[in-house]
């Protein structure tokens, strides 16, 4: 997020995409709800009526995966409209005038007619957001998660650069994260572009330092990505080393999955259950889990907080790093001889520029969010106050691309995916914990009630659902919440393996799986 | 924010006080310890215990000081008999309507609110003979929030929580005086309300009347309560909480107060979902294949061996490039940080990715 969590309670305008927040950020939600009720206008651009378009001024209900269209009509407006900052477009950004002419040619008629939403609430929606105060920008994986991700992200960032919506508080981009420390293994460098601190790979600079710093040099070339790699898995890629991941269930095209594990002469995994993926081992490590390991993760907000072991673990489970650094041990690797969290946790910070002013010990009150560039430094809450990172901010010429596979007279109705508030990924947490069931105790696919009829389907009866990768028999539930044509099922319960119909496309950029949009057919089981 | 506007006098001693604030900040800041119930701090203020009167100069009856705003040149005195009289008395009307005045402090962050005043003012003599003051709903059948209305003082924090913390709305007011009782829409079920079982009106109620189900459950466990401040593992919110332990046992969960990211508020995974790391399905041991084709437990010795020799052979056979790392989007920095240092400085690759592509 390039604003802090607080600064949620201070737009004007809020403009909230692919995000279903009141369930998968409820906390996050309760301090959005807040600015609402001072009076702050709220704009939900979603395909189904989650409870965030129960709430909102205007509801866009796009049809999944048109986003980049949606944002194009909503440019096209405020520039039309004269409600260009014309001021920060000068000073702190580029590339301006080629992005004017091009969104020019996008009215927002022509939005409509790709997203379906009435162009007069686009218009709406456009005008507001543009001649907010402060205008806040909230995006999940509704976003991310297509073949176009990268594409809708710059979209938005174009919105934001168009009317300086940013580097003030209660304004901003701010993308939801979702699991507890992705935004940390990010920090960290589990990426195959970027050293910790994201630094990258490609510079000679940092090859050099990290090369003197764990005694081997690494390349200077992108590595391939999770989802590259598990294509490359039985012919380049022979062994991986997965961490708490269920690899098998939360991954699209879960057949093509499996069977890219299981061609590998060497898989270990580490995890605190025996996951589907788990089981696909040749060595399954116990780990340590919440509330039994020290460590440090970083919220959405880039806030580093302290993790704390409160009880022991259960028989012989240890912390996720010591297994990993005695595995590279045992193999003769130098340099892996640490002893606990907090020493390995300070390597980080001596070598990764954001967190250079924080150690194991000052982060002891979660005060601070990085960038923290020195000792004594107060930490970052608002990103790009000044400057942008690489100076300039940059306006990306956009096109709205189809989703990598579209409805037809085989596969009718489009089928999105996403969490529930009860549930929590594949549930290998929430799912023992008890209670949980009372309140989530099936999946259920979302249908709108008239489709019900029409397909002849019955509320609480079952279905099958297919693709052209597989099909999964599912209970279905009439509601409102689906408009016609759209459904809804979670990836959480294994019964329903909602991704082994998932995974028709990838993002060309990023490799993110394109798991929001799946064209599917419904017919009564 | 370090600005103030005027000075008031507290108990005789010029004190300064910005505009807006209620006497009741001012005197906090001062370590007054004024008695409340009817109070959150992060609640707009109700007015309707009275506990929390003072006598204001040139007023002839005292007033709440929970409500009242500072202004310059008040005369106010937050100790003095007649004050301690009339809290002690409106502390014994208020504790004759409940069943228990005592309850097991899992019950809730503040549930103790109550009994700590009781015996703070000597006030549980039973002198008055109260009506029953609510009704409670053993009916209501939900594994986490505890309805027991009996022991209900009518000071509508729960209904405020809900409503001003959490925006749902899901917990009303029936009736008025005696007859005052919490409910929700309908009458019904939590479950069939707005209720998302956030577990906020647990927390802040004062008397354990609402009360957490799950933490009441480990209310044998012996032992002390220990709290661990950490952070909830569910989603990238990241809120703080205080893990409530007895004897290596997780017991309870309650919101962190002053957690930057929650200030207090929790959701239904990081108030409730929290015994997962005591499942029975839990690994315990080094799992690894055997002949058999099957995976069997082991000692670390033998995983690790095993596990650093099919990286080795897989290095040696086909190069540095056949061995990549998936890391964790749920573990610490340091297993993601480990796992990168594995890759990047045992095979000179970057073969490395986390899990946030799905
Ligand atoms: S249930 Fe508790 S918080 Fe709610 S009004 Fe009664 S005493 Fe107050
Ligand atoms: S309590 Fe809920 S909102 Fe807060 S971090 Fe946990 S899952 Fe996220
Ligand atoms: S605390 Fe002030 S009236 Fe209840």
């Amino acid at each position: 997020m390039s604003n802090p969590l607080a600064d949620m309670e201070k737009p004007d305008v809020i403009f909230c995409i692919g995000t279903n927040m009141t369930e998968c950020h409820p906390v996050a939600a309760t301090r959005l709800k807040k600015a609402i009720a001072k009076g702050a206008k709220l704009i939900v651009a979603d395909p189904r009526r989650i409870p965030l378009a129960e709430m909102a001024d205007i509801h866009l209900p796009l049809r999944v995966g048109s986003d980049a269209a949606l944002l194009l009509g909503m440019a096209h407006v405020i520039a039309r409209d004269g409600l260009v900052d014309e001021g920060f477009v000068a000073e702190r950004t580029t590339e301006a005038t080629e992005f004017l002419e091009h969104v020019a040619e996008f009215p927002p008629e022509w939005a409509e007619s790709i997203t379906g939403v009435d162009a007069k609430l686009i218009e709406q929606a456009a005008q507001w957001y543009g001649a907010a105060e402060r205008g806040a920008i909230y995006y999940t994986l509704g976003i991310t998660e297509h073949i176009c991700g990268v594409d809708n992200v710059q979209s938005l960032c174009n919105l934001v650069l168009m009317t300086g919506n940013i580097g003030r508080e209660g304004t901003g981009i701010n993308p939801m994260r979702g699991q507890n420390n992705i935004q940390g293994a990010g920090d960290c460098g589990a990426l195959p572009n970027n050293y910790p601190g994201f630094q990258s790979v490609l510079e000679p600079a940092h090859q050099a330092k990290f090369a003197a710093a764990y005694g081997r040099e690494c390349d200077l070339e992108i590595g391939p990505t999770k989802v590259q790699a598990l294509d490359m898995c039985g012919d380049r890629v022979r062994a991986m080393l997965i961490d708490g991941e269920n690899t098998v269930v939360t991954d699209p095209d879960r057949r093509h999955c499996e069977h890219a594990l299981r061609s590998l002469d060497h898989l270990v995994v580490i995890d605190l259950f025996l996951t589907e993926t788990a089981k696909l081992a040749d060595v399954v490590l116990p780990a340590t889990g919440w509330a039994e390991t020290d460590g440090v993760c970083s919220n959405t907000e880039r806030r580093v907080q302290r993790l704390r072991a409160a009880v022991s673990p259960p028989g012989e489970a240890r912390p996720d790093w010591w297994a990993i650094s005695r595995i590279a041990q045992r193999m003769g690797l130098k340099g892996f001889e640490f002893e606990s969290a907090k020493e390995i946790f300070n390597e980080l910070c001596s070598l990764s520029p954001i967190y250079a002013g924080l150690d194991w010990d000052r982060i002891e009150n979660s005060e601070y969010q990085w960038p923290v560039p020195e000792p004594g430094h107060m930490g970052t809450p608002i990103l790009h106050e000044d400057e942008f990172l690489n100076g300039r901010g940059i306006f990306h010429v956009i096109r709205y691309r189809d989703p990598a596979e579209t409805i037809s007279s085989d596969f009718p109705v489009w089928l999105t995916t996403g969490r529930r508030l009860a549930s929590y990924h594949t549930r290998t947490q929430t799912g023992r914990s008890s209670g949980i069931d009372y309140l989530l105790s099936e999946e259920r696919l979302e249908v709108n009630p008239v489709d019900v009829t029409n397909w002849g389907l019955e509320d609480g009866g079952w279905a099958t659902m297919s693709s052209p990768r597989g099909s999964v028999k599912v209970k279905v539930e009439a509601t409102n919440r689906s408009p016609l044509g759209t459904v809804f099922a979670s990836f959480s319960f294994n019964d329903v393996p909602v991704n082994f119909l998932t995974g028709g496309g990838y993002d060309p950029v990023t490799h993110t799986a394109e798991l929001k949009v799946c064209p599917v057919r419904i017919e009564p089981a | 924010m370090d600005k103030f506007d005027f000075e008031i006098t507290l108990d005789g001693e010029r004190v300064p006080a910005r505009r807006g604030e209620t006497i009741y900040e001012v005197s906090e800041r001062h370590q007054k310890d004024i008695p409340t119930l009817c109070y959150d701090p992060r609640l707009e203020a109700l007015g309707a215990c009275r506990l929390c009167v003072v006598e204001l100069e040139g007023a002839r009856n005292p007033v709440a000081s929970c409500t009242t705003r500072a202004e310059p040149g008040m005369n106010i005195t937050t100790r003095s008999s007649r004050l301690e009289m009339h809290r002690g008395v409106l502390l014994e009307m208020v504790a004759s309507e409940n069943r228990d005045l005592d309850v097991d402090p899992l019950s809730g962050y503040a549930s103790g609110e109550m009994a700590t005043l009781l015996d703070r003012y000597g006030a549980r003599s039973g002198r008055f003979a109260g009506a029953k003051s609510g009704t409670s709903r053993p009916d209501d059948d939900n594994p986490f929030i505890l309805r027991d209305y009996e022991n209900c003082i009518s000071c509508y924090r729960c209904v405020r929580v809900c409503a001003e913390q959490e925006g749902d709305y899901a917990i009303s007011i029936m009736n008025r005086g005696f007859e005052t009782q919490i409910t929700t829409e309908f009458e019904g079920l939590l479950k069939g309300s707005a209720c998302t079982f956030c577990g906020q009106c647990i927390q802040t109620c004062p008397t354990g009347a609402l009360a957490d189900i799950k933490a009441l459950a480990n209310k044998d466990v012996p032992g002390e309560t220990k709290k661990t401040r950490t952070i909830c593992t569910y989603c990238g919110v990241g809120c703080s909480v205080d893990v409530m332990t007895r004897e290596d046992k997780i017991v309870g969960v309650l919101p962190a107060m002053d957690g930057p990211a929650n200030l207090g508020a929790l959701c239904v995974k990081g108030q409730f979902a929290f015994d997962f790391v005591s499942h029975p399905d839990r690994l315990k041991a080094p799992l690894v294949r055997g002949e058999d084709g099957e995976l069997h437990e082991t000692d670390w010795d033998t995983a690790l061996d095993r596990a650093a020799g099919g990286f080795v052979k897989a290095n040696q056979e086909h190069g540095r490039e056949s061995v990549y790392g998936i890391a964790s989007g749920r573990a610490p920095h340091e297993a993601a940080y480990m796992m990168q240092r594995f890759i990047r400085g045992g095979f000179g690759t970057n073969q490395i990715d986390n899990c946030s592509r799905a």
